[in-house]
């Protein structure tokens, strides 16, 4: 008997159509609803015109059927999920169905009554986003007076015996506090923490000029880190996540659109990505009117982008299309128009020179800690609201 | 950090939690935003970690489940590598 612990039962090579495999990651964004105006949020810009939320009895319908087809990581998202009252009635019926439940939350809204609750109805985990390590910085780029009661939901999450994940996402008004908020988030006793750079999607590409770091600060954070995991115990595990567009080759983003990952948006649409929405020629099924296995297996918005047929080159003949397949197709859409390019971050792209400009503009207006926010750049931080929203797509 | 020896009861470390997945046909163990797929062998060694079983006792108890003898190199290997990535803990 071999005790080895390495992932088994690997596929067997499959030729013909992509059959792919479970969902095992379901998102559930259960609102667009928010206290929180973050500028780099991944919400779509346009979330103000999105329908009306489902109700409970869908939302357990999706997990229900989300669970049969073996979905077993669960997150619940948003917007702040905490904003759904229903929340604790979610959690008990995803626990009843054997998911392992992440909340992703900003905190607010976390009392000490609804965490209690949570713990009882199963809740296996809770991420809290931190904006930055200082009061000011937090409240400005989350555009609230959060930072205090943060911290107090920080201790919540410990006080119910919660392994803490913080998770800050960084950009260049903040990057260069890497160390303060590790001390930050050591003291607050987090187990592990998320330095996740900026995505550019959604508000954050809105914001996109703005919240660039220079390759300087990408460098000096990571050699913070660095030293950070050094000359502490390491008993509080870090995870840096590279800002990929300082990279030469792309992210292998959700392993492959339709492969391991479905997110449900409030108003029930079933995407295959957090942003594929955006996408033009796909079709994504609304969960009211159609099964997770048919939006799975069946439809043309999840079986588009599987596979490597839609390939164009560089990609279609470079070796390593098995590895990031192509990168992300909703960054190859931005950046260039068809969502079927190689993600520019690839160096092999035609297209990479729209990314290294862009970082190459970030050096011109380099942000310096201690600088008041937003003073770097002429033109404002748009952040995420539905008077904004509705402001951009009137 | 408690040694590991044939009369330790190792149990499922905190923050993860063994199940089985019918859809995956093995066991798996989540934490916090991931999964661990086991393999046959460290899926029934983890089962095995209830906190009140030792080392010889799950030992025993996999011999005479798979009709084989011999195991016990191979358990205290995986368990103290389970234990050193925190998947198992020692009271």
């Amino acid at each position: 008997m071999n005790a080895a612990a390495a992932p088994a039962d690997a596929p067997s090579s499959v030729s013909g159509p992509v059959r792919p495999g479970p969902p095992l990651w379901l998102l559930l964004e259960l609102t667009y609803r928010c206290p929180l105006h973050c500028a780099f949020c991944y919400n779509p810009t346009d979330f103000a015109r999105s329908g009306p939320e489902l109700d409970t009895q869908e939302w357990i319908k999706v997990l229900r059927e989300g669970r049969a087809l073996g979905a077993v990581q669960l997150g619940l998202s948003g917007g702040e999920p905490l904003a759904r009252d229903d929340l604790e009635i979610l959690v008990a019926e995803a626990h009843e169905l054997g998911f392992y439940i992440n909340l992703i939350t900003s905190g607010v809204g976390l009392t000490e009554p609804r965490i209690r609750a949570l713990k009882e109805a199963g809740l296996d985990h809770i991420q809290l986003s931190f904006q930055d390590s200082t009061r000011q910085m937090n409240d400005f780029l989350s555009s609230t007076r959060t930072f205090d009661l943060k911290s107090k939901v920080a201790a919540l999450i410990k006080r119910y015996e919660y392994p803490m994940v913080l998770n800050v996402v960084l950009h260049r008004l903040n990057i260069d506090h890497v160390e303060e908020i590790l001390e930050m988030a050591h003291r607050m006793g987090a187990d592990y923490v998320e330095l996740a750079n900026t995505q550019f999607y959604g508000w954050a590409w809105h914001n996109r000029e703005q919240l660039m770091p220079s390759r300087a600060q990408v460098e000096r954070a990571e050699e913070a880190t660095r030293r950070y995991r050094e000359r502490t115990d390491r008993a509080m595990r870090i995870f840096f996540v590279v800002p990929d567009y300082f990279e030469r080759r792309p992210k292998p983003c959700m392993n492959g659109l339709g492969s391991i990952f479905l997110t449900v948006t409030p108003d029930g649409t079933a995407l295959p990505c957090h942003a594929a929405r955006m996408l033009p020629g796909l079709s994504f099924p609304n969960v009211k009117s159609a099964s997770l296995e048919h939006v799975w297996f069946e439809s043309q918005g999840f079986n588009h982008f599987r596979g490597n047929d839609w390939m164009k080159e560089p990609c279609r003949s470079c070796p390593e299309k098995v590895r990031d397949f192509g990168g992300c197709r909703c960054q190859a859409y931005l950046l260039t128009g068809d969502a079927a390019n190689a993600d520019p971050v690839c160096d092999l792209s035609p297209h990479h020179h729209l990314v290294t400009e862009a970082t190459a503009r970030a050096v011109q207006a380099p942000a310096r800690a201690g600088e008041s926010p937003g003073s770097a750049v002429e033109k404002p931080l748009i952040f995420r609201s539905p008077a904004n929203s509705s402001n951009l797509f009137p | 950090m408690n040694e590991l020896s044939a009369q330790s009861r190792p149990s499922i470390g905190r923050g993860f939690r063994l199940q089985w997945e019918a859809a995956q046909n093995a066991f798996v163990l989540l934490y916090p935003e991931g999964m661990i797929k086991l393999n046959s062998s460290a899926g029934e060694i983890l089962r095995r970690c209830d906190g009140a079983a030792t080392i010889d006792e799950i030992t025993a108890s996999l011999e005479q489940a798979f009709s084989t003898s011999g195991l016990k190199t191979d358990v205290i290997a995986f368990v103290a590598m389970a234990h050193e990535k925190h998947w198992v803990s020692l009271p």
